[in-house]
């Protein structure tokens, strides 16, 4: 955090050697989303890996890149904020659309391809 | 503090400090990027909730996308994220040469990304590829068959198509497969009982599109949603002419709805990327005439968040969209 007693604003420099390793791991999860596609690991398993990829290079980036590590707290709680309520949104949608029975309408074949 | 002391010029007078401006405008920052968030979000929940309900679809759309293309513009974006946290350390050391240097890095990396991006809508211009009610694939003959068109946009993108189309093929059959066989049940019967029941005296006593009048009085629509794996016989799995293995498989209904999901999430992310261009070059002219230094670089940080931020969300768009197995 950058800050001192007299006011004046004395910049928090990140270290380049961290923001090039943060590039090069960056780099590296780009090629393993990719190279991952090509093995099937059942039901939503590609899915969740490919997400579990995306989290930790999005991590990466706000914490490095953005410095949300070296930042005022609140920033941080601001930022989450809004992705546990994107978070929220999409789980109670998810949940939503759920419940709908899928022969409802026939012939229309609801996620999984349950049908009764 | 008054305006009769000395103060630097950058500081606005209704702050006490240059620290607590700069946290302030940071402030501000983190709030406009969570709104960004949120509005991004509403439409990774349409996505996620399509998905949710035709999974058949993304499987089969995601293979027109160019996933070679897609990781290259990751790589961009990514890389000129790199530049752009530079350049706001350049900004802190006063390091008043690397900054624009490192400006022109990162515009560079946009522009790249948004050449990248010309060439993956021309290419779905030119194939019809488009949102809702402009979805009009031209191939000739059918769905899998489009390699003979010749459009030099077109060209790679299927060419890498292929690429990942080799790999999934298998996957995606089956995938169909499975799904015809689950649907068989429901799909026959529904057939059946549509021509059995209703093909006789009930036929012409029922309105354009509605399948069965319930007891009730509730009218039951027929269905526009085909289950998946019913398509025509016209477009059923072929093998092509050059030699790779068929890959696009027969198209469910509604695959236009993919279109306008990918042009929406990508549109709008395009959308960030141009202002991003715009508030970068406004730096590089501010950095040219040396306004920003160890004291003063807030501008550079604040355009740093907002373009890190557009990073990020490529980072979810990309395998969402392309990487879709």
């Amino acid at each position: 955090m950058a800050s001192s007693t007299d006011g004046k604003h004395v910049p928090h420099v990140v270290p380049l050697w961290i923001l090039i390793g943060v590039l090069a791991i960056l780099l590296i999860l780009t090629w393993a989303t990719v190279a991952v596609t090509s093995f099937d690991f059942g039901s939503n398993m590609n899915l969740v890996v490919a997400m579990v990829i995306a989290v930790i290079k999005a991590a990466l980036v706000v914490m490095f890149f953005m410095h949300l590590v070296w930042d005022r707290p609140f920033n941080t709680v601001i930022f989450v904020s809004a992705l546990a309520f994107v978070g929220l949104f999409i789980i109670l949608a998810l949940l939503d659309t759920g419940q709908y029975q899928p022969t409802m309408i026939p012939g229309y074949t609801a996620a999984g391809g349950v049908v009764p | 503090m008054s305006h009769d002391h000395d103060h630097p010029s950058y500081l606005q007078h209704h702050f006490d400090t240059p620290e607590q401006q700069f946290t302030s405008s940071k402030l501000g920052m983190w709030l406009f990027l969570a709104t960004e968030v949120l509005m991004f979000g509403g439409l990774f929940c349409a996505y996620s909730v399509y998905r949710g309900n035709h999974p058949e679809i993304f499987m089969y759309a995601h293979q027109f996308l160019d996933t070679k293309l897609g990781a290259i513009n990751t790589v961009v974006l990514l890389c000129s994220s790199l530049t752009m946290a530079w350049a706001v350390r350049a900004a802190q050391l006063g390091q008043k040469r690397l900054l624009p240097f490192m400006l022109i890095l990162t515009l560079a990396g946009a522009f790249g990304f948004m050449g990248i991006k010309y060439i993956e809508y021309s290419s779905k211009f030119d194939h019809g590829l488009l949102w809702a009610r402009a979805y009009e694939p031209h191939e000739e003959g059918h769905h899998g068959d489009d390699h003979g068109d010749g459009h030099e946009a077109g060209a790679a993108d299927h060419g890498a198509a292929h690429d990942g189309g080799d790999d999934h093929g298998d996957a995606d059959h089956n995938g169909a497969a499975d799904h015809n066989g689950a649907s068989d049940h429901n799909g026959d019967a529904a057939h059946e009982a549509a021509a059995g029941d209703h093909g006789g005296e009930q036929a012409e006593a029922l309105p354009d599109g509605v399948l069965e009048i319930l007891p009730s009085g509730l009218k039951v629509e027929k269905s526009t949603i085909a289950p998946p794996g019913s398509a025509p016989s016209g477009t059923v799995l072929t093998v092509s002419d050059d030699g790779h293995g068929e890959h696009h498989g027969p198209e469910p209904e509604k695959t236009k709805v993919f279109f306008s999901i990918y042009f929406l999430m990508t549109g709008l992310h395009g959308i960030h990327v141009l202002g991003g261009i715009v508030v970068i070059f406004w730096l590089l002219f501010k950095s040219l005439g040396g306004a920003f230094g160890p004291e003063y670089y807030t501008p550079v940080d604040l355009v740093g968040l907002y373009w890190h931020l557009v990073d990020l969300i490529w980072i979810f768009l990309f395998p969402l969209l392309y990487l879709i197995h």
